[in-house]
């Protein structure tokens, strides 16, 4: 049996220590060690982004990442973008427009599209596309989610 | 993006509206518990050992080094399951073999498949379950596999299944029993005619007869199959799992565990997309058997390479189909033959893309020849109108050479052939009232159709296509809270925002707020049988029982006001806005709802129905693409869906449906396909090869919407989720044709293979 | 996920102290969007993780005028497509880095993971070859250079040793009048591994070439360097039959293997095209132009 090891990192805000096992990756240690099950797993190996997280602030799949890589560091995942009591822009957007249907893979579109619109606060629909290409989605073809981040680029410039 | 909806006549006040659905919250911030967010004291994790060869005799299992590792607690083979009879099991609709269903689980003698299921491993993790598979020996004998219809009918091939009839289907039907026709490998023939080809043909100007072949594709569901199982002393079971139909896992859990269906509670969880492909069970079974062996609860989720290699996609086809048609355009003749991979065991869609490929015309002389062929790959299952879209690439493709060559416009061509209410079909049903008409016009009067072209490069293509819908049955129960809340349950696993739209139909109804409704799919404990969500059923079928759950609910509601106003219950009125009045008194809902406990209790109603009023559905698509002549790329530059959807309860919804639809199809014309090597091993079993539209691969897709009511539903709701998938494949092969005057007959046409087909323009 | 134990050196002596221990089946970890999963699926024996991020000299990148651009191996493919001066003066790494997998992917993946995972496929290679890139690496025995168009020997097969580590690669200025494109065909949009992907670098003197590098990658075991289009071309005046007739050499240059991402056929007529295109853009960007 391979070893446990402790980890310390800012996760969502709050330094967290938890316990996983050495061979764990990012994706395991916060959905069975932590219960951050927000955090989906779709394929394991980097190739549809339902597990995106922020590391360091930075988009990352969260299965290619080995859990004991953010020890020290900071891990943002889909239940930690909203404000507050608030839903993040984002967030709501998807609601308003119709912009998921199983849900799955929305809480990774959802850090992606937070990550695009932090570096990039106007994208147009092709920066959209191509930045979330990264994202498979199955249930809606995309055009929803396309809106839904042109929505949010929108009420987060009114505010 | 530009959405339109083009309405029936009557109005509503909720139906038609967009609301937020109800599992919106939980879904955006990540609190929405899907199969695999189970977490339970002291699970346990399991995995799946699966065959490296297509085709094997299994000849030793030895799992003594796996059991031997610390941290695993069980380990299973087929010799661990329930022995299962070789004997016929009725499944209603179908019929399967009790043995085969427990092979598919866990392989038995044989391993018919790249990826079946060998043995399974429960440890304390899921690291360690994957060590102990590496530790498991087993001895094959390896066989030759058989990998397309046409090996698999040679009678110089080998049976795969040494027992197997060739069950007519309409003989079944006729005289309730098996017939004597046989052929290698087939499992099934269903042979429909209507009129007189011979002479239909005789009539005929002009007579094309093409062949085409469609690739395996995958739903691709982004959430893997999953299931958790807790096997208690008393034998009774709990699973958590991802289903499209919790009552029908439970029913097939039933039947492979030996365990009766009153001990099985299956906790449907939230689905993280299914398409068709969750209704088939692969590891809950093993996750059961574990459990009852260890005492504990065994999780287990597949990784994605299981889910391409071992769960079911959609069948392979290899079609052919002869047209014969007057100069008019009157098409008067076609016979089709359709094989269509089952993969290792019996029960693709072949029948599906029979009947439904000439769905839309009315022609008088029509044969369609099923055969269901096993080969040596994964069990097939339902994909998205189940094998229709194949079957409709090579009908529509042949309809857009007849109207090329008779030099008639495309969709001039498809009204003149339309199929109207009471057009005979070939499966002997008379057509209900079908929007085929109604949707050509509108496509007509589109402006994309209407568009010019910018380049010479791009091309423009259109096709039609028809989904039979489902009915089947559903339990519905609803409550009213004190407050004049309502809580509503019912046994649909939400798959596509059907919480939403039952809610909807249910406020309608009531003349109640849609947030004033808690729509909930329950357990198996919980509420009456009911079916899958799939067939396109669950708004329309299910909201047919929510709508009566409705209708008992107002008639309770009626006698309490008339008992509590002591006046003749036939003096009131149900009002659309959910209060209650007589000629000289009202009471509205919440009032009602407040002295319910004081008046003779609380209300609350239930019901089942078995749905028997759905309709066909007719779709559109016109497409515009652009084609890379030196590379064979070709890029969709802009795509317009046209759906009769008889009524949209949550048009936002229907047009996810559309979008989503459209987008698979794409990838069917274009991206996706399994591929196998010559010993039968799945190459691209991962999201990296078999590949799936992204968001870059597309533009947003126009959405109209008609509404033509079913008069078979209170609302006239006729079913949405699948007929968009038909079209896409045809039209897009269509428009590639218009850009560079090929004619894809295969598909993916993916670059490689469209580069073929310029070559041999070229060169001509 | 095997058993791996994980480690986190924070200088280059220390990791190629736990590298030379461990043996052959310890790994250098940087995005690990290569490693990790060969770990997972057990396609590789892999008992070792050695986390190099920590270790500055492998992170970062910076042009120091006439001497160059110097990449830490591990440094991120979004730090470098982000970077102004690679977008003026190396347009062919900023086509490669945008393209390597999601942006997610790219939130970690790197040039040096790009280059010591070996794909004859890899959507880098092609472009550091072309920009006559060198790869500094240091071992036991102390540095050394390796010019990249060397550094692939065999699919997933390369001449660092185990206990060596690429630390960096190093790029010359560009040449006045110089430009260069890197161009990879994938049946989507994006997300694919190539089909065919081609770097072409060149510098002009007036409309003839004055000296031009091409770059080939999935049609051999490793990414290859084609000198026989570069010497075909070499001092002749610019112009499209020229190319085409360049591109003719191909035929012969290449045999492409059949696989589920292309058949031979097809590997070549992309060849052929890609090199086309990749020049023609090359030529533009060597007038100081951009490309679409």
């Amino acid at each position: 049996m391979s070893k446990k090891i402790v980890i310390s990192t800012d996760l969502n805000g709050d330094i967290t220590e938890f316990i996983a096992d050495e061979r764990d990756s990012l994706l395991d240690a916060l959905r069975e060690r932590i219960g951050l099950t927000g955090v989906k797993e779709g394929c394991n190996n980097g190739n549809c982004g339902a597990c995106a997280v922020l590391l360091d602030g930075i988009l990352v799949n969260s299965c290619c990442v080995m859990a004991a890589e953010v020890d020290g560091g900071s891990v943002t995942t889909v239940e930690g973008i909203a404000l507050e009591n608030e839903l993040h822009p984002v967030q709501q957007a998807f609601l308003n427009e119709a912009a998921l249907q199983c849900g799955i893979c929305t809480p990774g579109f959802l850090v992606a599209a937070k990550a695009l619109l932090d570096t990039n606060p106007e994208p147009t629909e092709e920066e959209i596309r191509f930045w979330l290409a990264g994202n498979l989605c199955r249930c809606t073809g995309y055009d929803k989610i396309i809106t839904a981040v042109q929505e949010a680029s929108k009420s987060m410039q009114k505010k | 993006m530009v959405s339109t909806q083009k309405k029936a006549d009557k109005t509503y006040k909720v139906i038609g509206t967009r609301p937020v659905r109800p599992d919106g919250v939980d879904k955006v911030t990540g609190r929405a518990k899907y199969g695999a967010d189970i977490q339970l004291p002291g699970m346990l994790f399991g995995r799946v050992l699966r065959s490296p060869h297509a085709h094997a005799i299994i000849k030793k299992i030895d799992t003594s080094k796996a059991l031997a590792l610390p941290g695993v607690k069980s380990v299973i083979t087929h010799k661990d399951l329930p022995t299962a009879a070789d004997a016929a099991l009725n499944l209603g609709e179908t019929t399967d073999n009790l043995k085969w269903i427990s092979d598919k689980v866990l392989a038995a003698e044989d391993a018919l498949f790249h990826g079946q299921a060998l043995a399974a491993v429960a440890a304390v993790d899921k690291h360690i379950a994957e060590d102990a598979l590496a530790l498991i020996d087993v001895e094959y004998e390896i066989l030759e596999p058989v990998l397309s219809v046409h090996t698999a009918m040679d009678k110089k091939t080998p049976s795969i299944h040494d027992n197997m009839k060739t069950v007519d289907m309409i003989a079944r039907f006729q005289v309730g029993e098996i017939s004597e026709t046989q052929i290698n490998n087939v499992a099934s023939i269903l042979d429909l005619e209507l009129g007189d080809l011979d002479a239909g043909f005789k009539e005929a100007d002009i007579i094309i007869e093409r062949e085409f072949e469609t690739g395996t594709y995958h739903q691709g569901y982004i959430e893997s199959h999953n299931g958790t199982a807790q096997w208690n002393e008393n034998d009774e079971v709990t699973v958590w799992l991802s289903t499209q139909g919790a009552f029908n896992a439970r029913d097939q859990l039933a039947a492979l565990l030996q365990v009766p269906m009153s001990k099985i509670k299956v906790i449907p969880m939230e689905i993280g997309g299914g398409f068709g492909g969750k209704i088939p069970m692969y590891m809950e079974p093993l996750a059961a058997i574990m459990s009852k062996q260890t005492g504990k609860p065994v999780k287990m989720h597949m990784q994605r390479d299981e889910v391409l290699l071992a769960t079911g996609p959609t069948s392979a086809t290899y079609i052919k189909v002869k047209v014969g048609a007057k100069n008019d355009g009157t098409i008067v003749a076609a016979d089709a033959y359709l094989a269509y991979e089952a993969g290792a065991y019996p029960g693709s869609p072949v029948s599906g893309g029979g009947v439904s490929m000439f769905m839309p015309y009315a022609i008088p002389n029509v044969r369609a020849l099923c055969l269901d062929v096993i080969v040596n790959k994964t069990k097939t299952a339902a994909y998205r109108a189940p094998g229709v879209p194949a079957a409709a690439f090579a009908i529509e493709s042949i309809i857009d050479e007849l109207a090329e060559k008779l030099e008639i416009d495309p969709i001039a061509i498809r009204m003149h052939n339309a199929a109207e209410e009471g057009t005979r079909r070939h499966d002997g049903v008379l057509a209900p009232s079908m929007a085929v008409k109604e949707l050509l016009e509108e496509a007509q009067a589109t402006e994309h159709w209407n568009a010019e072209l910018s380049d010479p490069s791009i091309g423009r293509g259109i096709a039609i296509g028809a989904w039979g819908n489902g009915g089947m049955e559903s339990s519905a129960s609803a409550s009213i809270n004190s407050d004049g809340t309502i809580n509503l349950n019912t046994g649909s696993v939400d798959i596509g925002g059907q919480r939403a739209s039952l809610a909807m139909q249910l406020a309608e109804t009531l003349g109640v707020e849609y947030d004033s409704i808690k729509p909930q799919v329950v357990d198996t404990d919980s509420i009456g049988y009911t079916a899958v969500s799939a067939g396109s059923r669950t708004t329309f079928a299910t909201g047919i029982a929510v709508i009566e759950v409705g209708n008992k609910i107002k008639k309770q509601i009626i006698n309490r006001v008339a008992t509590f106003w002591e006046i003749d219950a036939n003096a009131l009125k149900y009002n659309d806005d959910g209060s209650v009045s007589s000629p000289d008194k009202i009471i509205n809902f919440k009032e009602i709802a407040a002295m319910l406990p004081n008046t003779g209790g609380r209300i609350q109603a239930s019901i089942d129905i078995q749905a028997t009023t759905h309709v066909p559905t007719i779709a559109c698509h016109i497409v515009d693409v652009k084609v890379d002549e030196e590379t064979g790329k070709v890029d969709i530059l802009r795509s317009t869906a046209l759906q009769d959807v008889g009524k949209a309860i949550h048009p936002a919804y229907v047009e996810g449906q559309t979008q989503g639809g459209i987008l698979q199809g794409i990838g069917m014309a274009l991206y996706e396909e399994y591929y196998y090597d010559d010993k039968g091993i799945l190459k691209n079993a991962s999201l990296l090869d078999y590949r799936m539209p992204t968001s870059y691969d597309v533009p947003f897709t126009e959405i109209i919407l008609v509404e033509k009511p079913n008069p078979g539903h209170p609302f006239g709701v006729k079913g949405v989720g699948e007929v968009p998938i038909v079209p896409p494949l045809a039209a897009v092969a269509n428009a590639i044709y218009d850009a560079v005057g090929v004619r894809p007959n295969i598909l993916p046409v993916n670059p490689r293979r469209l580069s073929v087909l310029l070559k041999e323009k070229n060169n001509k | 996920m095997q058993d791996v134990s994980y480690y986190r050196p924070s200088s280059i002596k220390e990791a190629i102290k736990i590298l030379s221990e461990h043996g052959p089946t310890a790994k250098v970890l940087a995005g690990g969007t290569d490693v990790i999963v060969q770990a997972r699926e057990r396609t590789k024996k892999i008992t070792a993780f050695v986390d190099i991020k920590k270790i500055p000299d492998v992170m970062g990148l910076g042009i120091e005028g006439h001497r160059g651009l110097t990449i830490g191996a591990a440094t991120p493919m979004y730090q470098i497509y982000n970077h102004s001066g690679v977008q003026e003066e190396y347009p062919a790494i900023i086509d490669s880095a945008n393209i390597i997998g999601g942006k997610a992917i790219q939130g970690r993946a790197s040039l040096g993971g790009n280059l010591c995972n070996g794909s004859p496929a890899a959507d880098t290679i092609p472009t550091l070859i072309v920009l006559e890139g060198t790869a500094n690496i240091i071992g036991p025995n102390g540095e050394r250079k390796i010019a990249i168009e060397d550094f692939c020997t065999g699919p997933g097969k390369t001449l660092l040793q185990h206990d060596e580590i690429l630390i960096s690669l190093h790029f010359k200025r560009p040449a006045p009048f110089s430009g260069s494109r890197f161009i990879r065909f994938i049946p989507r949009n994006e997300m694919d591994i190539a089909v065919v992907n081609v770097a072409s670098q060149i510098q002009m003197d007036g409309n003839k070439i004055e000296s031009s590098r091409v770059a080939i990658g999935a049609c051999a075991p490793t990414p290859l360097l084609l000198k026989e289009i570069s010497n075909f071309i070499q001092g002749k005046e610019l112009s499209q039959d020229l190319l085409e007739n360049a591109a003719e050499l191909f035929n012969n240059l290449i045999t492409p293997i059949e696989d589920m991402r292309g058949s031979p056929e097809h590997r070549v007529d992309l060849a052929k095209t890609l090199f086309k295109r990749t020049m023609n853009d090359a030529v533009i960007r060597s007038n100081g132009e951009k490309v679409q």
